[in-house]
């Protein structure tokens, strides 16, 4: 009796193993492939691992966020693509992610790969210092750009970012030559701890305690639209009155923008409340053109033209003056703005 | 005849046991608790006022509105995921980029190739209607990774909520398309004349055809029966793969609908933050709504009452200047008190507190 069972439920055991295993190969398989497709691998645009020093290319190995993750992002990378090609003399590879420890072990493998020159947007500012020594050693140049990190400067040759704080102070700087009067500010913040936020809500935190300014709703929105409607929406249903929406990104003013509409209250040029974003994205510099906003700064993504420069100079056994360098950025005035401006400007 | 003799008979104690024991108490109570909390503080939030917006039509306003406004949303998935906790007992995580995936294709369709149309390529219906088979699609993946291959819900659906917001993007080739048109507004606003937010309608519509398939299909029996005992299920004739899918499937229905008003609410959309983290406060609803988190039985009435409790919540902590990202952390309060008081061990305990109560009060009575 026994003996007649038993391989029949161990038939059975086997067979749900099986399915199991299957399961589980077909789900990692369909993972892998999913998520191939949507990033975070590696891909390589020029030629393979002879194109170094012999095609006279220069292996660069280009760590960056996701495009995916906002407008600027989309117009970094598409201007790190258009600089880096081959007709440049570059044979670059790309990695994306927005895990800081996912882009370390890029990096490793960028260095083992035998690149010459490092370009990193880093995720976090923290975490860095050993695969910089790393590429020090192996004789890797690391140029960052973007996003600044913190560990020494001689890890690095050269740092291309844009100063946060510096936006901030040119926007509250405008603020101020308005003379509203009175000022009573919604501040409607990115994601905290970022440098965005923290650059642009400094800049907003010392001109308000300096000048007197009311702010009468400071809440972190995490650059969401929706989020920032809901926060906006919510000092309209409380009955609280306030002239300024200061917005740390343009998602965010456009959100704010859209209670406002629902509310009825004017915003814009001649309007009851000032509209402030960041970043410059072309629909939002049209906005301002157009009169709704009042005034969007500007977050410039185009750092591929000063790395080509730098590297250029490293070529040609060029002293690097400067190690940091601080883009130019500008803040447009709804007042001022011109089509050609959002032509040029807009992302 | 006996339980209405008992009920009549029964103490206070009984009566508090029996109440405890009704699955869409926790919502009302939380809800109270809420509406109280608020009525204290501060009355001013229950105002509401007849306004007109910058188009010159009438618009109700105040938090209670915006309540309902936002939580329609989450009402909708709220439907969807008590199915699909309900037939498989576990959660789909994907939803809020499934989301991004139904607004990016309706955009796609709106805008065709241009980013900022200065008419719409196609019909709404047209672009709703696709983003519907779509999310569909995308829900029947899920449901067949879970249903033929038994991968925890969980585990399933993770595929798509890591991928979900590139293949949003990719869908718009990475840009970010605006409609112009002030009527594709209408689904996240208000419709010029009626001065409720549309979300409401929709949900409302949403509820109604749900109950209406509850009532007049086997659809709930039926998935109530695979997520209590699947082999039983399938010994009676039901074929519980099939109805795993199927609940999959209206989920992927409810997305679409999120979807459309999601995009519709900024006549935009940004892939790496719309709908962000909406599948935390769907599954919440569900559990708040007195649902099992492992299946079986389901009460859609409670999941959808839990829905615009945690709406009224998130409003609430907005009202006191809460910082966003610290709300994950109320509501996680809120999840581990739902999940201890729902608990074996805890219901056993109050089961137990209950029956002392009244029988010390009995026994008083004898005595006295």
């Amino acid at each position: 009796m026994f003996s007649e069972k038993d391989p029949t439920i161990e038939k059975g055991g086997t067979k749900m193993k099986r399915k199991k295993i299957l399961a589980l190969l077909v789900s990692a398989v369909l993972a892998v492939g999913v998520i191939g497709c949507g990033g975070g691998e590696k891909e390589s645009t020029g030629g393979n691992e002879s194109g170094g020093d012999e095609g006279g290319l220069i292996k660069v190995g280009i760590i960056n966020n996701d495009p995916n993750e906002s407008g600027y992002r989309t117009a970094n990378d598409a201007d790190m693509k258009e600089m880096f090609t081959e007709e440049n003399g570059y044979d670059a590879s790309f990695a994306y992610s927005l895990k800081n420890d996912e882009q370390i072990s890029a990096a490793q493998q960028f260095i083992q790969d035998g690149v010459d020159y490092l370009l990193i947007s880093a995720a976090d500012t923290a975490g860095w210092d050993t695969v910089l020594q790393d590429a020090q050693n192996a004789g890797t140049q690391v140029i960052l750009f973007d996003r600044t990190i913190d560990a020494d400067e001689s890890l690095y040759v050269a740092s291309i970012v844009s100063d946060m704080k510096a936006e901030g102070e040119t926007a509250v700087n405008w603020l101020k030559e308005q003379n509203l009067g009175e000022y009573n500010i919604i501040h409607i913040q990115g994601v905290m701890g970022s440098a965005a936020q923290v650059g642009r809500t400094g800049a907003l935190d010392e001109m308000a305690k300096a000048e007197g300014w009311n702010i009468v709703k400071q809440q972190a929105a995490d650059w969401n639209a929706e989020t920032a409607q809901q926060i906006t929406q919510s000092v309209i249903d409380a009955g609280t009155s306030f002239n300024v929406i200061y917005a740390e990104n343009d998602d965010m003013a456009r959100g704010a923008v859209a209670a406002l509409d629902a509310a009825n209250i004017s915003h814009g040029v001649d309007g009851d409340v000032v509209i402030m974003g960041f970043d410059t994205n072309k629909w939002a510099l049209e906005e301002v053109l157009a009169g709704r906003w009042n005034y969007d700064g500007q977050c410039n993504p185009y750092q591929a033209s000063y790395i080509h420069d730098i590297i250029e100079k490293l070529e040609n056994s060029e002293e690097i003056t400067e190690k940091t360098i601080v883009m130019e950025e500008k803040g447009f005035d709804a007042a001022t703005i011109t089509q050609e401006d959002v032509d040029t400007y807009g992302i | 005849m006996q339980k209405s003799g008992t009920k009549s008979k029964s103490s206070a104690g009984q009566f508090f046991a029996e109440l405890t024991r009704k699955p869409i108490f926790i919502p009302i109570v939380a809800l109270l608790l809420l509406a109280i909390f608020n009525l204290v503080m501060d009355p001013g939030f229950y105002a509401i006022a007849l306004n007109h917006n910058s188009e010159g039509y009438p618009v109700l306003s105040g938090s209670l509105i915006t309540i309902l406004d936002n939580g329609s949303e989450l009402a909708i998935l709220a439907i969807g995921m008590t199915l699909v906790t309900a037939a498989s007992g576990g959660q789909d995580i994907s939803v809020g980029a499934a989301v991004a995936i139904a607004g990016s294709v309706i955009l796609r369709v709106l805008c065709g190739t241009e980013t900022q149309p200065e008419s719409l390529q196609a019909p709404v219906i047209v672009a709703f209607l696709l983003a519907c088979v779509v999310a569909m699609l995308f829900g029947a993946f899920n449901g067949a990774l879970v249903a033929f291959f038994r991968i925890q819900p969980m585990v399933a659906t993770l595929i798509l909520y890591t991928a979900g917001r590139n293949i949003a993007a990719w869908i718009n080739q990475n840009r970010l398309p605006i409609v112009s048109e002030p009527s594709f507004g209408y689904f996240g606003g208000t419709i010029p004349g009626i001065p409720i937010p549309t979300p409401f309608f929709i949900a409302v519509i949403c509820v109604a055809i749900i109950a209406l398939v509850l009532k007049f299909t086997t659809l709930g029996l039926y998935v109530q029966s695979v997520g209590i005992n699947e082999n039983s299920a399938r010994l009676n004739g039901l074929n519980p793969k099939l109805i795993k899918i199927l609940t999959f499937v209206i989920l992927g229905l409810c997305v679409a609908v999120v979807g459309l008003i999601k995009v519709s609410r900024i006549s935009t959309i940004n892939y790496s933050v719309v709908a962000k983290d909406i599948e935390m406060d769907a599954i919440l609803a569900v559990a708040l709504g007195g649902n099992s988190l492992a299946g079986g039985k389901f009460n859609m009435a409670g999941s959808i009452m839990g829905a615009y409790t945690i709406q009224f919540l998130t409003t609430t902590l907005y009202k006191y200047n809460v910082p966003s990202e610290a709300l994950p952390a109320y509501k996680a309060v809120v999840v581990i008190v739902l999940v201890v008081l729902s608990a074996p061990v805890v219901k056993a305990r109050l089961g137990a507190l209950g029956k002392k109560l009244s029988s010390k009060k009995n026994t008083a009575k004898e005595v006295g």
